[in-house]
C-alpha cells in the first residue's frame, strides 16, 4: 500500500463547484420583484462558504484515529445539546412550529441536528468497527440501533421529521456497508414498514402475511427474535392510528397533500403545486438566470431554502437540473469510492455514512419539489441558504479528504 | 469476513448502481415535468403571473339618416380592483371607503362580481367622476391592486327625445350572464356594459365591438408589479357605426310637440319602405342618467310615475282602435264586394241604430242622415258602419282582421313589442262567452273598432301604410334592412284605393272630423278615433292615423293621446308632424269640435 496524493482534488473541486452553483442560486432567489431581506443573503452565504472551507481544511488535519477517539464525547455532547433544544429551541421557515434551532437570548445559534449527523456517523462507525463479524441476528444490533435511535427520536420530537428520516437512512446505509445481510436489514425495517402500511388495514394484513412467510422460509430466526419481530409489527400496526391522531396538524396536512396536492391548493398544497409549476414551466433551458416569474412574483415559497431547487428548474431548465444532479451523482460516487478504498473499517463506514446522509438529503429535497416524496422541510446540501448545513457539509468534505488521503491509492474493484 | 476487500468492492458496486438508479429516476421525473408537460406548466405559470384587464370597446355610434349623432361615447373612467381572495377584496374596499364614497350596495355588488370571475379585475365603479379619479391617483400606493381604466361612456345628446327608440345601456346582470344570450360563451363577463332597451339592445351584437385586453403582471399577493409590457396588449375594437332611418329633426320636433303635458305616443313612417322616421312615447326618460348605474331615487320615481315613462306606448301600449278601425272594415267590405264606395245603407243615421232590444248610438247625436261609404268615412258615422258590419257578418269581420295582420306584431326592430289583441275566429266568442250566449251584435262593436280589439299605435300605422301605398305593407324598421320585401295584406282596384284616400282626405277637409288639422298646400288624409278607456270612461284616448300628401303619400303618421278626448286633438298633433316633415304650414287651428 502506498499513500495517495495528499489531497483529493476532485472532491474539493466538486464541493466548490456545488457551493458556487448554490450561491448563485441563493443570489437569484433574492432577485424578486418586491425585494425582501433575501436579496442580501447571498453575501452571508459567501461568508459561510469561506468559514466552511476553512473548517474543512481544519477537519482534514484531524487524524482518523483522533476522530475515532473523539466520537464518544462528541456523541454525548450532541445528545446533550439536542436535549437542550427542548428548552432553548425555536422554529423557522417551513417548520416554524418546530424547535430545530438552538436559540439563546433570542439569537439563533444554529441547527444542532446538522452537526449531529456527523457525530452519529462517527459513533456508529466506531461501535461497528470494534466488531469482527457482521451481526447475524437482530439482537446483536442493539448497540448501533440505540446509538441511532436516541438522536432520531429526539429530533423527531422537536419535531423535525425530515432530519429524522436522514438519520434512519444513514443508519441503514451504514449497516449495509458493514455487511449486515439483506434479510436482517429487512427484518429491522419491518416495524417501520408496518407503521406506514397500517394506514390501510388491507395493505398491512398483506404485508403481515408476507412477513410471516419470510420469517419461516427465508430468514429462519431464533424463536425469541422471531416472536419479537412479529410483536413489533403488530405493535406498530396498532399504534399507527393513535400516532396519526397525535400528529401535528401541519404534519398530517403534509402527508395528505403529498397524496393529493390539489386537495388543498390554497394552503398546504400550494407550495408543492407552485414548485411544480416553477419547474415545469422552465422547459429545456429555463426562463433565464434570475428571470423566473414564479420566484420573482413570490409564488414560489421558501425559494432560498427548501425550494431552492425549484429555482434551478425554473431559471436554468432541464439542462440546469441535469448539471446539478450530475454533480451530486459524481460527488456520491466519488465518496463511495473513498469508502471502498478506505484503509480501515472505521474510515470506510464514516465515508459511506456521510455519502448516505447527503444522498438522503438530495433525494428528499429534490423529490419534494416535484411531489415525489412528502414535503419535510429539509435543505439541499451546498444549495439551500443556511450556515450550519454548509458548515456540516464542508466538515464532511474535510473528513473525507483525510480518509481519502489515508486510503489505498490503488482502485479496488471500483472503476470510477 | 464481511470487510474483505472483495466484499467491500461488491457492496460498492451495489451502492453505485443504487445511486445511479436514483439519479435516473430523478432525472426522468424532471424530464417528464419540464419537457413533456412543459406546455401545461407554462400555461399555469402565465395565468399565475398575468391578470387580464379588460379594455372596454367603445360601442358603435348611432346616427340618424342624415348622419346626425343619436348615441356616442364620451371619455370616462372605471375603477376596478385585483384581489387574491374575496375577504381581502372586502377589506380593501372598506379601506377604500375612507378615501372615496362607496355604498354598502356597491361593495356587495363588487364582491358578487369577484365571486363570478375572481381572476378578472373586479369593477368597483363603472363610471367614476374625475374628482374621484384624482383622489384615487393620489392614494394609489395604498391600494396595490387598484386599476383605473379609461372606459368609454355612452352619451345621448338628445337625451329623453330619443330614449323611446334608442333605449339605454347598463351593466350586464347576474341573471343575464346566466342566460344564453349574454353567457360567457358569447364573450360576456361581469362588469361589462350592454344594451338594455331599444336599439341599444336590439343591435347589441353589432354595437358592442370587441373587448381588448391589457396584461398586468401581479405577484402572489395580487399586487400589480408591472402595468404594461408584460405581454402585448390586445387593443379593443370599437363597434361599427349604426345608421338608422330616424330623422332627428322630426324626432326632436315630435318630442317637443308632446312636451311635458301630452301623454301618449306617435310614430312616423316612410310608406314605401316602412322606415321609421320618428318614434316617441311620452313622457320619456333621460337615458344619460342610466349610464354607470341608475340612481336609486330616479329609478323609483320612474317606476312610481302613473304616466309610465318606461313603457313604450308606441309598441307596447294596446288601445281600442276606435274609428281608425273603420278603414279596416271598409277595406274588407270593398275587397270582398260587400259594398262599394257609393253604397247607401238601408237605415239612415238618426243618431242611433236599433238592433234587437238595444239602441246603438252614433257619436253624432243629431244624426248624419243617409250617407255613402265615402261620406260615412269622412263623417265617421257609426250607424253606417253598424249596418256594414252586420252585412259583412261577424265571422267575416274576424277573418278580415286576421287577414289584415291585426293579430300579429309588426316585427319592428325593437325589443318588447306587444302583440295586438284580436279574436282568432268566432270560436273566440264561443270560448269567451259560451256558445249561444252571444249574438251578432258583437259585429256592430267590432265594425267601429270597439269590442274585443286592442291595437298598438305601430300596428295601426302599419295598416295605414298599406292604405297609403298599394295594399302592401313593409315591415317597420329603425335600422335599414337588406330585406325590403313588402307583404300584400289586401287587394283593391286603383279606383277603390283612390276613393278610400279621398274619403280620408275628406276627414281633414271642411266638414270632416279633423277639419281643424288642414295643412296649407298639402292634402292630409287620415282618420280620427276616440277609444274608450277602461280606466276612466269619461276620458277617451284620442287617435289619429293618416298620411300625406293624400295622392302621393310621403309620410304615414299615427298619434295616440292618452285621455286626449276627441280624435281631432290627435289630428292636430299629426298635422304638425306632417307639416314639419313636408316643410309646409298647417292652417290656423279653429277649435271646431265635430
Amino acid at each position: 500500500m502506498r499513500r495517495a496524493t495528499i489531497a483529493d482534488y476532485p472532491l474539493i473541486l466538486l464541493g466548490l463547484t456545488l457551493s458556487g452553483y448554490g450561491i448563485l442560486m441563493v443570489y437569484s432567489a433574492g432577485q424578486t420583484d418586491v425585494l425582501t431581506g433575501v436579496a442580501y443573503l447571498y453575501r452571508n452565504q459567501i461568508a459561510w462558504l469561506a468559514i466552511s472551507v476553512l473548517a474543512a481544511l481544519a477537519a482534514s488535519r484531524l487524524s482518523v484515529r483522533f476522530l475515532e477517539w473523539v466520537a464518544l464525547p462528541a456523541y454525548v455532547v450532541t445528545i446533550a445539546v439536542l436535549l437542550l433544544l427542548f428548552v432553548f429551541g425555536s422554529g423557522a421557515g417551513t417548520a416554524a412550529s418546530s424547535r430545530a434551532w438552538l436559540t439563546i437570548a433570542g439569537h439563533r445559534i444554529g441547527q444542532p441536528s446538522e452537526l449531529a449527523k456527523i457525530t452519529v456517523v462517527l459513533m456508529l462507525a466506531r461501535v461497528l468497527a470494534n466488531r469482527r463479524e457482521a451481526p447475524s441476528s437482530l439482537v446483536e444490533l442493539w448497540q448501533p440501533a440505540l446509538i441511532a435511535a436516541v438522536p432520531t427520536l429526539l429530533i423527531m420530537l422537536e419535531p423535525d421529521l425530515g432530519s429524522a428520516i436522514v438519520f434512519v437512512g444513514m443508519f441503514f446505509a451504514v449497516l449495509f456497508w458493514f455487511g449486515v445481510p439483506w434479510p436482517t436489514l429487512l427484518m429491522l425495517a419491518s416495524p417501520g414498514v408496518s407503521l406506514i402500511l397500517a394506514f390501510s388495514t388491507r395493505l398491512w394484513a398483506l404485508w403481515f402475511v408476507a412477513l410471516i412467510g419470510l420469517l419461516i422460509y427465508f430468514y429462519k430466526p431464533y424463536l425469541l427474535e422471531g416472536v419479537g419481530i412479529v410483536l413489533a409489527n403488530v405493535f406498530m400496526g396498532i399504534i399507527a392510528p393513535l400516532l396519526w391522531d397525535r400528529m401535528k396538524p401541519y404534519q398530517r396536512q403534509r402527508l395528505l397533500v403529498f397524496l393529493d396536492p390539489s386537495s388543498d391548493p390554497r394552503a398546504s398544497g400550494y407550495h408543492v403545486i407552485q414548485s411544480q409549476v416553477a419547474i415545469g414551466s422552465g422547459g429545456w433551458l429555463g426562463k433565464g438566470f434570475t428571470m423566473g416569474s414564479q420566484k420573482r412574483l413570490a409564488f414560489l415559497p421558501a425559494q432560498h431554502t427548501d425550494f431552492i431547487f425549484a429555482v434551478v428548474g425554473e431559471e436554468l431548465g432541464f439542462v440546469g437540473v441535469a448539471v446539478a444532479l450530475s454533480l451530486f451523482l459524481v460527488l456520491f460516487l466519488r465518496t463511495v469510492r473513498i469508502a471502498a478504498r478506505a484503509n480501515d473499517t472505521f474510515s470506510s463506514l464514516v465515508a459511506f455514512g456521510l455519502a448516505a446522509s447527503w444522498f438522503v438529503h438530495v433525494g428528499e429535497n429534490v423529490g419534494m419539489t416535484l411531489n415525489l416524496v412528502p414535503v419535510t422541510g429539509i435543505p439541499l446540501p451546498f444549495f439551500s441558504y443556511g450556515g450550519s448545513f454548509m458548515l456540516t457539509s464542508w466538515i464532511a468534505i474535510g473528513i473525507l479528504l483525510r480518509i481519502s488521503s489515508e486510503g489505498r491509492g490503488e482502485a479496488g474493484a471500483l472503476a470510477i | 469476513m464481511s470487510f474483505h476487500p472483495n466484499e467491500v468492492a461488491r457492496r460498492g458496486r451495489v451502492a453505485s448502481a443504487a445511486l445511479f438508479g436514483g439519479f435516473v429516476i430523478l432525472l426522468g421525473a424532471f424530464f417528464r415535468t419540464q419537457v413533456l408537460q412543459n406546455a401545461q406548466y407554462v400555461l399555469q405559470s402565465e395565468s399565475n403571473r398575468l391578470r387580464e384587464v379588460p379594455l372596454p370597446a367603445p360601442r358603435g355610434v348611432i346616427y340618424d339618416r342624415a348622419g346626425r349623432v343619436i348615441a356616442e361615447n364620451l371619455p370616462g373612467y372605471s375603477v376596478s380592483m385585483l384581489s387574491p381572495r374575496a375577504d381581502s377584496l372586502i377589506a380593501v374596499l372598506h379601506r377604500l371607503r375612507e378615501t372615496i364614497p362607496l355604498t354598502n350596495e356597491e361593495i356587495d355588488a363588487a364582491v358578487r362580481r369577484y365571486r363570478r370571475s375572481p381572476n378578472r379585475p373586479t369593477a368597483v365603479l363603472a363610471d367614476a367622476s374625475f374628482d374621484v379619479i384624482s383622489v384615487l391617483e393620489e392614494h394609489r400606493v395604498q391600494f396595490p391592486g387598484l386599476i383605473i381604466q379609461a372606459a368609454p361612456k355612452r352619451y345621448y345628446p338628445d337625451g329623453a327625445a330619443v330614449a323611446p327608440f334608442v333605449g339605454y345601456t347598463g351593466e350586464v346582470t347576474e341573471g343575464e350572464l346566466g342566460s344564453r344570450g349574454y353567457g360567457s360563451s358569447r364573450g360576456y363577463r361581469s362588469g361589462q356594459q350592454i344594451g338594455k332597451a331599444g336599439i341599444e339592445r336590439e343591435y347589441e351584437d353589432r354595437l358592442r365591438g370587441r373587448e381588448g385586453t391589457r396584461f398586468v403582471e401581479v405577484d402572489a399577493r395580487g399586487r400589480v408589479v408591472r402595468e404594461a409590457g408584460a405581454r402585448e396588449d390586445i387593443l379593443p375594437e370599437a363597434g361599427p357605426p349604426l345608421t338608422t332611418n330616424i330623422d332627428m329633426d322630426l324626432q326632436r320636433f315630435v318630442a317637443h310637440l308632446f312636451g311635458d303635458s301630452l301623454q301618449g305616443g306617435a310614430v312616423a313612417l316612410e310608406p314605401s319602405s316602412g322606415a321609421v322616421l320618428a318614434l316617441y312615447s311620452a313622457p320619456s326618460f333621460d337615458p344619460n342618467r342610466f349610464i354607470g348605474g341608475i340612481p336609486a331615487d330616479y329609478w323609483r320615481d320612474l317606476n312610481a310615475d302613473p304616466r309610465r315613462p318606461l313603457y313604450n306606448k308606441v309598441i307596447q301600449g294596446r288601445y281600442p282602435p276606435g274609428s281608425t278601425w273603420k278603414l279596416a272594415t271598409a277595406t274588407w267590405a270593398l275587397e270582398n264586394g260587400v259594398a262599394t264606395l257609393d253604397d247607401v245603407m238601408p237605415t239612415p243615421c238618426t243618431g242611433g241604430f236599433q238592433y234587437g232590444n238595444r239602441l246603438f248610438h252614433c257619436w253624432e247625436k243629431k244624426g248624419h242622415g243617409s250617407l255613402t261609404l265615402s261620406q260615412a268615412i269622412e263623417k265617421s258615422c257609426d250607424v253606417y258602419f253598424y249596418q256594414l258590419g252586420l252585412k259583412i257578418g261577424i265571422a267575416r269581420l274576424v277573418a278580415g282582421g286576421v287577414a289584415l295582420n291585426f293579430r300579429e306584431r309588426t316585427g319592428i326592430d325593437l325589443p318588447g313589442e306587444s302583440a295586438p289583441i284580436f279574436p282568432y275566429s268566432i270560436d273566440y266568442y264561443n270560448r269567451e262567452f259560451g256558445a249561444g250566449h252571444w249574438n251578432s251584435s258583437v259585429a256592430l262593436n267590432l265594425a267601429i273598432g270597439q269590442g274585443e280589439n286592442s291595437q298598438t299605435i305601430m300596428s295601426m300605422a302599419r295598416f295605414y301604410e298599406a292604405l297609403a301605398t298599394d295594399g302592401r305593407e313593409a315591415r317597420p324598421t329603425i335600422v335599414p334592412r337588406a330585406d325590403t320585401t313588402r307583404t300584400r295584406i289586401f287587394t283593391l282596384t286603383d279606383a277603390q284605393l283612390g276613393g278610400l284616400r279621398s274619403a280620408l282626405a275628406g276627414v281633414v277637409a271642411v266638414g270632416g272630423t279633423a277639419a281643424a288639422s288642414q295643412i296649407q298646400g298639402v292634402t292630409l288624409a287620415g282618420k280620427t278615433g276616440s277609444a274608450q278607456n277602461a280606466e276612466d270612461p269619461t276620458r277617451t284616448h284620442a287617435w289619429f292615423v293618416g298620411f300625406a300628401p293624400a295622392d302621393h303619400p310621403a309620410i304615414v303618421v299615427a298619434v295616440l293621446l292618452e285621455f286626449g278626448g276627441h280624435g281631432g286633438r290627435a289630428a292636430q298633433v299629426a298635422s304638425k308632424i306632417v307639416a314639419h316633415y313636408l316643410k309646409v304650414v298647417p292652417t290656423s287651428h279653429l277649435q271646431t269640435e265635430g
